[in-house]
């Protein structure tokens, strides 16, 4: 039913009816009402067989997620910024170790300096722990790639991450259509674990594996999340037949046919992007806007075709790796053929609003030849301030000799 | 067919497999018709206490819980010894997440066991001293104070023996370890404030906290079987001798165990909801010393010129704890 | 059709809540809303903003509202702020919680812009009376929909029976006089046709 409702709201009620037997709580911004939610469809009684455990860490929250998860229960967690680095030790070891779980990623920034707002370097910082990574492009996606999430996880035996924007999404009011209890268990069936800590029949789950075999089973792991790409794609239209809507899939696509300039970003900025890319078609702009939808996986292929005809991309990358460059836009360079144009540019960070201006500005600009492609743009940049603390930085090195 | 004469060294003791005593005076180890939770072939050091522990342990859990058990391993030596791939020696359900995170998982899996209508299904989560009071603190902590129903069993070895023998906040003050060397006028392990974790558990409230040693497996198994008929946060701490990383003796496993309890340094205790409820009183109080000397780990305190002074002070802490527990075999009328 | 809100106050006066409730009723009324919060670690008392899109459109974009057709300023100091008043076109409107009158406010100092419509509302004096504490976010409500004709007081009175349901029907009532008072003030306001300078 279609209402006016908060995202972490419409989240945590379509969560509920995912009907988790366990979801393990820990506090931090901007993915607290989700859990308080939880907590009040438990206490409240909506949703029942479930355990809430109010756990002392994040770190805690995924070990708690771990052993529900190995004993058979369906498992779920919500986190942000610090709180995914603080799990850093057990998401590989969720994904090493097959267990099928989903958690909620209010995507905000890492310190230092500490910054409670929305970008990607938290979700990102963890792309290679072998989780399905799945970003919303707006609140009901969400809500809808949580219903998928737990089809996939549960499909696959992997666990995977629901990336939604930190406040932007989480705390945005909004008509949303939360899914009806029928429909989710029509789409869900109950949980029944690969393997499971079972007294009757005992599995040693986690053990050590030397040299002799550790290859083939990180192999093995990979091959499986490659699957996981037709499985994405599968769920996404399986969801679609059943509840009549498009939503998840591997990339999301908007007027990228015939453009001379296609926009890749994730996340909620599509939605902006979207009225962009319309706004400058009617101004006889050939402009296109490609969202990924599913980052881990990566869709190579998907990428690859829908890009191949585009002369000029531009990657929104709402994080960077420091010393290096860009993350999405890597990813984006190794799907493009050698002569694509590729705009890697940097914005968003933070909580720095992504308005219809700046991104108006920025295709513009691209167009006008003033975005280089062959380096990373921080193009919302205040270069005055920067600038002037470069001047003072090199004015206070000390001398050769050091303090004397 | 030839006969193997009995063994005498096992009269007097309470030991495994003492067979001159009544049947239902034997460890559940004696019996034939034992879990076997850990088959033999693993491949833990000989002479090692948390092996013989982590048996006595399981086995008596396996039969307090009728076989619906699940456990959940940190990282450490047994899990290492217990599971190199793909041999198993765990006839449990068992689970290896990580190092730090025992307490969490089997509240996971004691939570999805009552989710899932699964009750009677119990979780013991075990772990070394490294997994327990320090990586480990945290979601220990997380767990007693939830009262979640989870047994956790520590198996102190008073160190981090599976990574190389260094020191833990269980070792204590005086052990050379790989980086607590005693050099120059370093007395090895330094003189901290210590870290008592049964004490801490004790601070939670929690319904049921025990300690014992591999020198009393009656004892250990009656804590398991009490531990077992309680519900909620419950602790186990099992002092465990590592002939590795003690420099002791692997015959004298069980010896060395018994000294830390007779010399005071090593208090046997029960507590329920944060109170002792019973101490298991020294019998023939020894001189530190005489646990010390059987260690190369605190070699160095004997001989030429020794430190006479850092084991006076570790006398200092054994009395203390006599005093604190009442441990006194004297005071015993 | 669209009109952006944005309103802007003090941590503790429900900036926040009147921005979903300008989205609910909106919503109610068969429109396509979104109400956002622009969040930060303000504790009570700190400057506080959030934003509400109206739309007859499906809305896509989730950026905050930097050109608001109508601006809503919860306590009068705020408006030394100029970010207070960033990015309102010449013909905006502006809604102003003041007892005070608003030649006073432009013999003080305030500039208003020859096109813009401005209307106070003592909405903390009217909250007092009601509700006996000054809580002005439903009755500001109650006045941006006097100063549009886009929200119904019937739509206006579900989303604030519906925000307010868990504190009880006489605070969830007294709330939707408050609106409606504060609506009949503006419309009597307007009506004089002293808002515009």
């Amino acid at each position: 039913m279609l209402r006016q409702v908060e995202g972490s709201r419409a989240v945590a009620e379509t969560v509920a009816r995912c009907r988790p037997h366990v979801v393990a709580a820990y506090p931090i911004s901007p993915q607290t009402h989700i859990v308080e939610a939880l907590s009040e469809l438990v206490g409240s009684g909506d949703l029942t067989a479930c355990e809430y455990l109010t756990v002392e860490s994040e770190f805690g929250a995924l070990s708690a997620c771990i052993g529900a998860s190995a004993a058979g229960a369906r498992a779920y967690t919500a986190t942000a910024s610090q709180g995914i680095l603080f799990m850093a030790e057990a998401l590989p070891n969720a994904s090493g170790l097959g267990l099928p779980m989903v958690m909620t990623v209010a995507n905000r920034a890492l310190g230092a300096p500490i910054n409670i707002w929305n970008d990607h370097s938290d979700a990102l910082s963890q792309r290679d722990a072998g989780w399905l990574m799945l970003f919303a492009s707006s609140n009901q996606e969400a809500v809808d790639l949580h219903v998928q999430a737990f089809a996939l996880a549960e499909r696959l035996s992997l666990p995977v991450m629901v990336c939604m924007d930190g406040f932007v999404l989480t705390h945005a009011v909004e008509e949303i259509d939360v899914p009806g209890q029928d429909e989710v268990d029509a789409f869900l069936p109950p949980f029944r674990a690969r393997q499971w800590l079972d007294p009757d029949e005992p599995v040693t789950i986690g053990a050590m594996v030397g040299p002799e075999a550790f290859t083939e089973v990180k192999y093995l792991m990979a091959h499986r999340q490659l699957r996981a790409l037709d499985d994405v794609s599968q769920v996404a239209r399986d969801f679609a037949a059943a509840f009549g809507r498009d939503s998840g899939g591997l990339l999301r696509p908007y007027r990228t046919a015939d453009a001379d300039v296609v926009v890749v970003a994730l996340g909620s900025v599509l939605g902006s992007l979207a009225d962009v890319v319309d706004e400058l078609r009617d101004e006889g702009l050939a402009v296109g806007a490609l969202g990924v939808t599913c980052y881990r996986p990566w869709p190579l292929d998907e990428v690859r075709r829908a890009l191949r005809e585009v002369p000029r991309v531009v990657v929104l990358n709402r994080a960077f790796a420091v010393g290096s460059g860009s993350i999405l836009g890597q990813d984006v360079r190794l799907s493009v053929p050698a002569a694509t144009k590729v705009h890697d540019v940097v914005l968003g960070l933070g909580g720095r609003p992504l308005t219809h201006d700046v991104l108006r500005r920025l295709v513009l600009d691209v167009v006008a030849g003033q975005v280089g492609s062959d380096t990373l743009t921080f193009y919302d940049l205040d270069h005055q301030r920067v600038a002037t603390e470069l001047a003072r930085e090199l004015a206070d090195v000390p001398s050769a000799g050091g303090a004397s | 067919m030839s006969t193997t004469p009995l063994k005498l060294y096992q009269v007097g003791t309470f030991a495994a497999g003492n067979r001159l005593l009544d049947p239902d005076e034997r460890t559940v180890q004696s019996s034939t018709q034992r879990a076997s939770s850990i088959t033999s072939g693993h491949r833990a050091c000989r002479g090692c206490g948390e092996a013989l522990a982590a048996r006595v342990v399981m086995d008596a859990a396996m039969r307090a819980a009728g076989g619906r058990l699940v456990t959940v391993n940190a990282t450490g030596c047994l899990e290492v010894f217990s599971t190199p791939f793909p041999e198993s020696a765990w006839q449990v359900p068992w689970l290896h997440s990580l190092f730090g995170n025992a307490a969490a998982v089997a509240s996971g899996v004691a939570a999805a066991m009552r989710a899932t209508g699964r009750d009677d299904v119990r979780v013991l989560a075990q772990a070394g001293d490294g997994g327990t009071v320090d990586i480990g603190l945290g979601c220990l902590s997380g767990m007693f104070e939830r009262n979640d129903d989870v047994l956790f069993v520590c198996y102190d070895n008073q160190g981090y023996m599976n990574t190389g023998v260094q020191r833990s906040g269980a070792t204590p003050a005086g052990a050379s370890t790989a980086n607590t060397r005693p050099m120059g006028a370093g007395i090895g392990n330094a003189f901290g404030t210590g870290k008592s974790l049964p004490r801490i558990a004790m601070a939670h409230e929690i319904p049921y906290v025990a300690t014992a040693t591999i020198a009393d497996l009656h004892d250990l198994e009656a804590k398991v079987e009490a531990a077992m008929a309680l519900h909620g946060a419950r602790y186990l701490h099992v002092l465990v001798p590592c002939p590795l990383g003690w420099g002791s003796d692997p015959s004298d496993t069980v010896r060395v165990a018994r000294l830390a309890t007779q010399s005071g340094l090593f208090p046997v205790f029960e507590a329920e909801h944060g109170t002792v409820t019973r101490v298991a009183r020294i019998r023939r109080r020894v001189p530190v010393e005489e646990y010390l000397r059987l260690q190369a780990r605190f070699r160095h305190l004997f001989g030429e010129p020794g430190r006479p002074d850092v084991v006076a002070a570790l006398q200092a802490q054994a009395d203390r704890d006599i005093a604190r527990f009442g441990l006194d075999p004297e005071e015993e009328s | 059709m669209k009109l952006d809100v944005r309103i802007h106050g003090r941590g503790g006066q429900g900036v926040v809540t009147a921005a979903e409730l300008l989205s609910v009723a909106a919503f109610e009324q068969g429109l396509h809303a979104q109400a956002l919060p622009s969040f930060g670690s303000e504790r009570t008392g700190a400057p506080v903003t959030a934003s509400c899109r109206i739309s007859d459109l499906p809305i896509r974009s989730h950026d905050p509202i930097s050109q608001p057709d109508l601006l809503v300023v919860q306590d009068l100091t705020l408006l030394r702020d100029p970010v207070v008043m960033a990015g309102l076109p010449e013909d905006g409107t502006v809604v102003v919680n003041t007892n005070r009158d608003l030649a006073d406010l432009v013999h003080g100092g305030l500039v208003v812009g020859p096109a813009q419509r401005w209307v106070t509302i003592p909405a903390n004096d009217l909250s007092r009376q009601l509700l006996g504490r000054p809580v002005p976010n439903t009755a500001l409500v109650g006045a941006v929909a006097g100063m549009t004709d886009l929200l119904s007081p019937e739509a206006v009175a579900t989303a604030i029976r519906r925000r307010f349901a868990g504190l009880g029907e006489e605070i969830a009532e007294a709330n939707v006089r408050l609106a409606e008072q504060a609506r009949d003030l503006v419309m009597t306001t307007t009506a004089g046709g002293d808002v515009r300078c």
